[in-house]
């Protein structure tokens, strides 16, 4: 299996260098996953993009995620990696509390982080520290909320005439 | 021509005027809005907006199942809808662990190359209206609708084609899909020909577009592009070759590769990709393995209409699907597809509820794009029209 070796390999790197930064990692389907604490994330791409023999040099792509139930680790951001020459991908993973949704930018390392990084602002709220431009990007900019977290509801929850509750889970 | 807008811009005594250029503006192909600061007919600065046709798929995407989302996949890059579709289905696949059978994948493969050449049709006679060529234009919009009489006979729709199905093909190709294919696969050589005697070797073309909007490699990848606009620079990456899905691996065809980055090998490349795509559809004519069209996957591929109305058990299917109650596990799965402009891909979450948890789309043009302002610093005004439309930025894979 040549998706363990690479799963193996980041994580004995990643182990070796951050020691317990890294809080899990593990196979989902074709991708290693690495769960990784939120204030290393930047060292921790940094040093994947830098390594000679990993040499994550391009970012796929990234995206913000939220799980209310999760007390105090709610919001999230994933980050896939790719190593184009030996065609290793890799996907990232922070959690962070809602209260506190701060993390590094990766703009610095990235310049396709930029506008990723603030659709996901826009999204669901996450301040990049350091972002050069932070600000609304697909929504106007006198929306007060971020649209994609999850208590925003699709549908308009004062409606009666669309009840569904017969259906589904 | 280019200049050093860096070094415009620290003159002394200079004053700018700024130029909005957009939201709608007809050379711009789209809603796209750039506020330029430009010294006389040089841009020293620009600033683009987007968002304009935001409809917020990925929140919507998490209310609706699975089969629902294929329509909103449509209206990503309508240029060539059925790659969005082919991608969606196979991401889904992914996540419930389902083979297709061969004679699906080579249906898909030839639906996804027919897009392919529609878009790289669309965007390159373009850059021929952009640079004054009206004719290439016209001309090539027949080829263009020659396929969409093709989408017709399969799935019914021309531009948001909703084709195919989680599990495989909604139908086979019928005899007249069959005829009219073979008939575009007769003519299109000539008339591709014709398209690029008109340009190709053109002088006042080459003059518009050889080192008109480079960008390098390294930069190329910085930003993350993908797709023609990356090759044109000389990355050979491509999705069909790197993460072979749907029989990719059957087929025999090269990545054409460009050099300077430039608009014209933007260009060229799409061209010659044209050209790689006419070869794989009549391979993939050529062995069409015989077999069913879709797999045994009842839980998501809805059955024919007449068992519905004669058969319980697809009667069942048939309400399971439609209400979206069908199991779907666990899980978090990542697949892309060669887009016609990129790697587009789809991260799909799954809680096993009726929808996906979280469902982002990777599209090529959105992060591609912010490269704009950086690769017009310097240029004329008429080339940023041109390098907007050879990078073939399109408004609703932009904003999503």
């Amino acid at each position: 299996m040549t998706e363990n070796i690479l799963l193996n390999t980041v994580d004995e790197k990643l182990k070796a260098k951050f020691g317990d930064a890294i809080i899990s990692s593990e196979q989902s389907y074709d991708f290693p996953v690495f769960v990784i604490k939120r204030e290393k994330i930047f060292d921790v791409v940094k040093f994947l993009k830098e390594d000679s023999e990993l040499a994550f040099e391009f970012l796929t792509t990234l995206c913000g995620l939220h799980y209310p139930d999760n007390k105090g680790q709610e919001l999230g951001v994933m980050y896939q990696l790719h190593n184009l020459p030996k065609n290793w991908r890799i996907r990232l993973k922070i959690f962070f509390p809602i209260n506190d949704p701060e993390v590094p930018t990766l703009t610095s390392l990235f310049s396709s982080a930029n506008w990723q990084e603030r659709q996901e602002y826009d999204f669901y709220g996450i301040i990049f520290k350091g972002h050069p431009d932070l600000k609304r990007i697909l929504n106007m900019d006198e929306m007060n909320y971020h649209p994609m977290r999850k208590e925003y509801a699709l549908e308009d929850g004062t409606r009666t005439d669309k009840d569904d509750s017969m259906f589904g889970r | 021509m280019k200049f050093e807008a860096d070094q415009i811009l620290k003159e002394a005594g200079k004053q700018f005027s700024t130029l909005n250029l957009g939201p709608t503006h007809p050379a711009t192909h789209g809603i796209f809005q750039n506020v330029l600061k430009m010294d006389g007919e040089i841009i020293v600065d620009a600033e683009p907006t987007v968002g304009y046709i935001h409809r917020a798929f990925e929140k919507i995407a998490e209310r609706r199942p699975f089969y629902q989302v294929t329509p909103l996949t449509d209206r990503l890059n309508y240029c060539s809808s059925p790659i969005n579709n082919m991608g969606w289905h196979m991401t889904v696949e992914k996540l419930i662990k389902c083979e297709i059978p061969k004679r699906a994948q080579y249906l898909r493969v030839i639906i996804m190359e027919l897009a392919r050449i529609t878009d790289h049709l669309v965007c390159n006679s373009v850059i021929g209206v952009d640079s004054g060529a009206m004719t290439g234009f016209l001309y090539v919009f027949q080829l263009r609708e020659h396929v969409y009489e093709i989408y017709e006979e399969i799935c019914g729709a021309r531009l948001t084609t909703n084709i195919g199905r989680i599990g495989g093909m909604e139908r086979d190709f019928n005899e007249t899909a069959w005829k009219k294919l073979n008939l575009f696969v007769e003519e299109l050589p000539k008339k591709l020909e014709e398209f690029e005697k008109l340009l190709v070797r053109n002088r006042i073309f080459m003059d518009r577009t050889i080192g008109v909007g480079k960008i390098s490699a390294e930069r190329a990848l910085n930003y993350g592009f993908t797709g023609p606009n990356l090759r044109a620079t000389g990355v050979d990456y491509d999705v069909r070759v790197m993460n072979p899905y749907s029989s990719y691996e059957d087929f025999k065809f090269i990545i054409p590769v460009g050099k300077s980055g430039d608009v014209y090998d933007r260009f060229m490349v799409r061209q010659q990709e044209m050209w790689e795509s006419f070869s794989i559809i009549k391979q993939a004519i050529k062995n069409m393995p015989d077999g069913p069209f879709h797999a045994e996957v009842p839980e998501f591929y809805l059955p024919p209409k007449e068992e519905v109305y004669n058969n319980m058990e697809a009667l069942i299917y048939h309400f399971k699907i439609v209400m979206g109650e069908s199991e779907v596990p666990k899980g978090e799965v990542y697949h892309c597809v060669e887009g016609g402009n990129g790697e587009l891909g789809f991260y799909l979450i799954s809680d096993g509820g009726r929808c996906a948890y979280r469902l982002h789309f990777r599209r090529p043009c959105f992060i591609y794009y912010q490269a704009y302002p950086e690769i017009i610093k310097g240029a004329m005004l008429s080339d940023a029209i041109l390098t907007l439309s050879a990078m073939n930025v399109i408004a609703g894979e932009l904003d999503a």
